[in-house]
This record gives C-alpha cells, structure tokens and sequence, in this order.
C-alpha cells in the first residue's frame, strides 16, 4: 500500500468518525444518534487499526457496536413508548453548552499545536499486537485482568438486580 | 503540506479532542438520558484513542492494555446505567434528566 492510499484511508476513516460523533450530538432523533454511534464506533476501529491496535479494534467492534450499542438500543425502546411518532430529544443550556464546546476543543487543538512538542520514540508499536497483549496481560496486568472479571460478575448481578420485573411494586399498584 | 500528509500523533489528538468536545457538549446540552450515555461513551473513545496513539508513538504496551481495560468499564458502566434509566422510566414515566427532581417517591 502506497502511502497516498495510505493517508487518503486515513482521512476518510477521521472524517466518518468526527461527522457521524457530530450527528450522533447534533441530532434531535434518538434512534438516529443511535444509528450514528455505530458509524463513529466503526470509524474509531478502524482508527485504532491505523494505531497497530489491531486487538482492541476488534474489541472495539464486540464490545461497543455489539454490546453497548445494542444495550443502548434497547434502552432507546424500552423508555419511548412504541405509539410515540417522534422519539425527540429537548435540548437546554445549548449556549453554555457550545461555548464549552469551542473553548474546550480550541483548547486542547491550541495546545497540542503550539505548545506540544512531542519526540516520537525510534521504537513505535509495529504490526499484531495480540501476542504482546497476551503476554502483558498474564504477566504484568494479571491483577487487573483479575480485578476486571470480579467487577464484571458484579456488574451483571448488580444490573439483572436493579432491572427485574419488581413484583411487590405491581401488587401494590 | 507536510503536517497533513504525514500522519502523526496530531491527527489522532485532534480527532479525540473533537470526540471530547462532541461528547462534553451531549452531556451537557441534551435532556434524554440515553443520549447523555451515548456522550459519556464518545468521551471514552476519545480517552481511547489518546491512550493508543501514545502507546504506538511511545512504544511501550502500557496504553494498549489500559484501553482494553477502559473498553471493560465502559461495558459494565453502560449496563449499570441503563438499568438505572429503566428503573427511572419505571418511577418518573420519562428520561427527562431535567424533570427528575425527587430523591424520594
């Protein structure tokens, strides 16, 4: 791959990423900023790939557009009522809110462009990363990796505990 | 010419800080919880992509495995969440964040 290939993919990728996040934003339709999130989460894989991050990509993609973003679908229908024709989403505070936005990412952009000057190491990250992640994760991070599964089986508990069908309240009703 | 052909570690910081910025401004300007998840999520994916950017420019695996372990809270903080909404939706009838006023029923 040439590297005129090369940039434009990367551009294209950016540019689905940061339009679609704007739409996902800018959006008064629930369902589409929903639809839209799975263009960014695509976009941000394909981003970690440019990142020879080939790993947590496809993490990327099982995790969010499998998981949250079908979990965040279903929250979508179960808190909008079928009949409903227009699942709107109200706005306040949109002029704070934008002012916060441009200040926060002027910013940041004005940071990293004058006053960032970052010295790339001479060992950068180089094609897989699975073996690497496989070795850090039973080695170094084993604590964490461990940690992780705990809090998981919490999470799920937790989760199926505060979202079941709560009996004494019906008969009460 | 040169800044924008060669790929660096600024275009990845400014694709987050873009993503930080979208998602700062759903959490704060929108009224429907679910899409103030979906900002809570876009500000991870930056956080991600900054962490991985750094890791490959650095060389060093540290970020690599920090935004595996962001990805697993982010699964568990959107399930957490929405059954949190679910139970608002249950008690309120809407996910109005700026309607939900009481702490006790």
């Amino acid at each position: 791959m040439n590297n005129a290939t090369y940039i434009s993919i990367f551009y294209i990728f950016a540019a689905i990423t940061v339009f679609s996040a704007a739409f996902v934003v800018f959006s008064k339709n629930v369902i589409y900023s929903a639809f839209a999130l799975l263009f960014t989460f695509f976009g941000v894989a394909a981003l970690y790939v440019f990142l020879s991050a080939d790993f947590i990509a496809v993490t990327q993609i099982v995790v969010y557009v499998g998981g949250i973003l079908v979990l965040l679908l279903f929250g979508v229908m179960f808190t909008n009522s079928i009949m409903q024709a227009d699942l709107k989403s109200d706005v306040l505070h949109v002029v704070p809110g934008t002012l916060l936005l441009v200040a926060t990412v002027g910013g940041l952009l004005f940071t990293f462009y004058t006053t960032g000057t970052w010295k790339p190491s001479d060992v950068q990250l180089h094609g897989s990363v699975v073996e690497r992640i496989g070795i850090e994760t039973m080695s170094r991070y084993v604590l964490p990796f461990e940690m992780a599964s705990i809090l998981l089986l919490a999470v799920l508990i937790g989760a199926a505990f505060l979202a079941r069908y709560d009996k004494v309240r019906n008969n009460e009703q | 010419m040169e800044l924008i052909t060669n790929i660096g570690l600024n275009h990845f910081l400014t694709i987050s800080a873009l993503l930080f910025g979208f998602g700062l401004f759903a959490v704060m300007t929108r009224k429907n919880a679910i899409v103030i998840l979906m900002g809570v999520e876009l500000i991870l994916n930056a956080a991600n992509i900054n962490f991985l950017a750094f890791s490959k420019f650095n060389g060093g695996m540290e970020g690599v495995m920090f935004s595996l372990f962001v990805i697993v809270l982010a699964a568990a903080e959107a399930a957490i969440a929405l059954a949190i909404v679910i139970n608002i939706y249950k008690i309120f009838r809407s996910v109005d964040v700026s309607s939900i006023d009481t702490m006790k029923e």
